[in-house]
């Protein structure tokens, strides 16, 4: 008996397609998300990675005319989060999101962060006050924030910003955290300051993140997957596909001649 | 070449003339937009001189501190009396009651247009809202006297014909599309973003709805009040119908009361004498009422920068 070092499953899509009305985004995928590891989604715009990543949380659920078919299967549990009987605020319980221009609430820096929580019912000061100040040191915003909670977010700096945002969704402790080009907006070093810390959460949280850049997808991922117009080209270990990638879209889109 | 570059000159001075033109032509635009700005503040300029230079004559005979003290207000009667809270109180409780109708009832509605209902139900109930905004006030003030007042009276039998408060209700049923269309705009104005922020933390609709897309829609919330303030202390019409005209130093809704335009509306009527104290008193009136409203106004401006929130 050999025991594989392959890591355990934290979610797997299933045929997986998805309809914008007639217009179908998304065509057959089928890919393993595995636990406490980071997968990257790269492809060329409009290849559908965003789509993709926003079925994990049901956004898509927000706006009319739009359909999946196939499944979402979420471990250890087996859930599909796609069901029509899985209600979408019971996946948004467990599955946060990052997006790509930092959202911060027009409220505190404290109440942005127990938002998630108050949302859950907690009222409790010392619980909160608990959580929110965890929250923000697993974000490695407190250091700059810690004197002045009762300040507007929306006065922070653009990577302050963003990493409130992940506070903000790590404080609910979710179990999936999905990432949409979470530094697009923001300048290089608070790029580098975004991507050491999804390389720090990863022990704790399952990452998908969206990324145009390469260079990220090839630093911070443990798993790569290249999207080409709605389908699923090639999904493996990120040394993999950037070394040697199997389809030759693969290696277009990689080393710069295409997309 | 010397024939090429002789050719070329005209055509430089040319193009400096054509210049010369679109000078003159943008300076004549910019005077003609000028002057369309200019009329309206000159205006404003002109009523304020007039309101102030004949409320100085009408100071001159009766002291501010009795203006604002004296408990009543009979300007045209033998023992007059120029006791202006008489009409504040009128135009306060009205206003109040137009607010307390208005101001909950047009927020529900943006609330319900904005972040509630699909897209083919807010662009028929909008424009439909927005038509009763066009209703004018006089048929209002009569569906007051003759439908809404016996209406209150099943109610509450001791209610006068003349009452602040069912001419107050319907001054709010008036006010409400302002402040409905208004707010949903600026709630509207809210980005997607900020709401799927919301979402995405597991909030349902209505929980975004409170304590997202209000706060963050508060500046131009705060518009929409100031702007349904002003509309319930200048309305005219609906008081001068359905609220009685008799000056009446009260803060009861239950009773029928002057309000400061309903005041000038039923003097500017009659045949004073002009330069008489009485004529006099539309203007202080009318200073007072200019006063309150601008007063509201700063309020609002005061508010809308405090809790200005940027996104």
């Amino acid at each position: 008996m050999q025991t594989h070092d392959k890591p355990q499953l934290k979610a797997e899509a299933r045929n997986l397609n998805f309809y914008y009305g007639e217009a179908k985004a998304l065509k057959n995928i089928n890919m393993p998300i595995y636990d406490k590891k980071v997968t990257a989604l790269i492809g060329p715009s409009g290849c559908g990675k965003s789509t993709y990543l926003r079925s994990f949380n049901r956004m898509h659920d927000l706006y009319p005319g739009n359909r999946y078919e196939g499944e979402i299967r979420f471990y250890p549990d087996n859930t599909n989060l796609l069901s029509p009987e899985v209600d979408p605020i019971e996946v948004r319980m467990r599955v946060g999101m990052v997006f790509q221009k930092p959202n911060p609430f027009p409220k505190t820096i404290y109440e942005n962060v127990a938002y998630g929580l108050r949302v859950r019912g907690e009222s409790n000061k010392r619980i909160l006050d608990e959580k929110v100040e965890q929250a923000l040191r697993g974000a490695a915003i407190w250091e700059e924030v810690k004197d002045r909670l009762q300040d507007l977010a929306p006065n922070l700096s653009g990577g302050q910003q963003q990493r409130l945002c992940i506070a903000r969704a790590l404080a609910t402790d979710p179990e999936l955290l999905l990432f949409d080009e979470p530094t697009s907006a923001l300048d290089p070093i608070a790029t580098g300051a975004i991507e050491e810390l999804v390389h720090e959460l990863k022990k704790r949280v399952t990452i998908l993140i969206v990324t145009h850049n390469m260079q990220q997808a090839a630093r911070v991922s443990d798993y790569t997957a290249y999207m080409y117009l709605g389908e699923m080209i090639e999904f493996g270990k990120t040394d993999e596909i950037f070394i040697k990638p199997n389809d030759k879209r693969t290696e277009d889109y990689i080393t710069g001649r295409m997309g | 070449m010397s024939a090429n570059s002789a050719s070329d000159l005209p055509q430089v001075s040319d193009r400096l003339a054509k210049n010369a033109m679109r000078h003159v032509s943008e300076r004549l635009i910019e005077s003609v937009l000028f002057a369309a700005a200019a009329v309206s503040v000159l205006t404003t300029i002109g009523i304020v001189y007039v309101l102030v230079t004949e409320s100085i004559h009408f100071f001159q005979n009766v002291s501010i501190v009795e203006f604002l003290t004296d408990t009543q207000w009979t300007p045209l009667f033998d023992d007059a009396h120029y006791g202006i809270m008489v009409l504040i109180s009128g135009t306060l409780v009205s206003s109040g009651v137009a607010l307390a109708v208005a101001i909950p009832m047009g927020t529900i509605i943006a609330i319900y247009l904005s972040e509630f209902a699909n897209p083919k139900v807010r662009e028929v109930a909008k424009p439909v809202l927005e038509l009763l905004g066009g209703i004018p006030t006089i048929v209002f003030g009569y569906f007051a006297l003759l439908i809404v007042t016996p209406l209150l009276q099943k109610i509450f039998p001791e209610l006068p014909g003349f009452s602040l408060l069912s001419a107050g209700l319907v001054m709010g049923i008036m006010i409400v599309p302002y402040i409905a269309s208004l707010s949903e705009d600026a709630m509207r104005a809210v980005p997607m973003s900020m709401r799927e922020g919301s979402y995405a933390m597991g909030a349902t609709k209505l929980y975004t709805a409170i304590h997202v897309v209000v706060p963050a829609a508060v500046s131009g919330l705060a518009a929409s009040y100031i702007l349904g303030i002003s509309r319930a202390v200048g309305e005219t019409m609906i008081l001068a119908v359905a609220a009685g005209m008799q000056p009446n130093l009260t803060w009861n809704p239950m009773e029928p009361a002057a309000t400061i335009t309903s005041y000038i509306v039923q003097v500017a009527l009659g045949d004073l004498p002009h330069g008489s104290i009485g004529y006099q008193t539309i203007f202080a009136a009318g200073l007072t009422l200019l006063l309150i409203t601008l007063l509201f106004n700063i309020l609002g401006q005061w508010l809308r920068r405090r809790f200005r929130e940027a996104y």
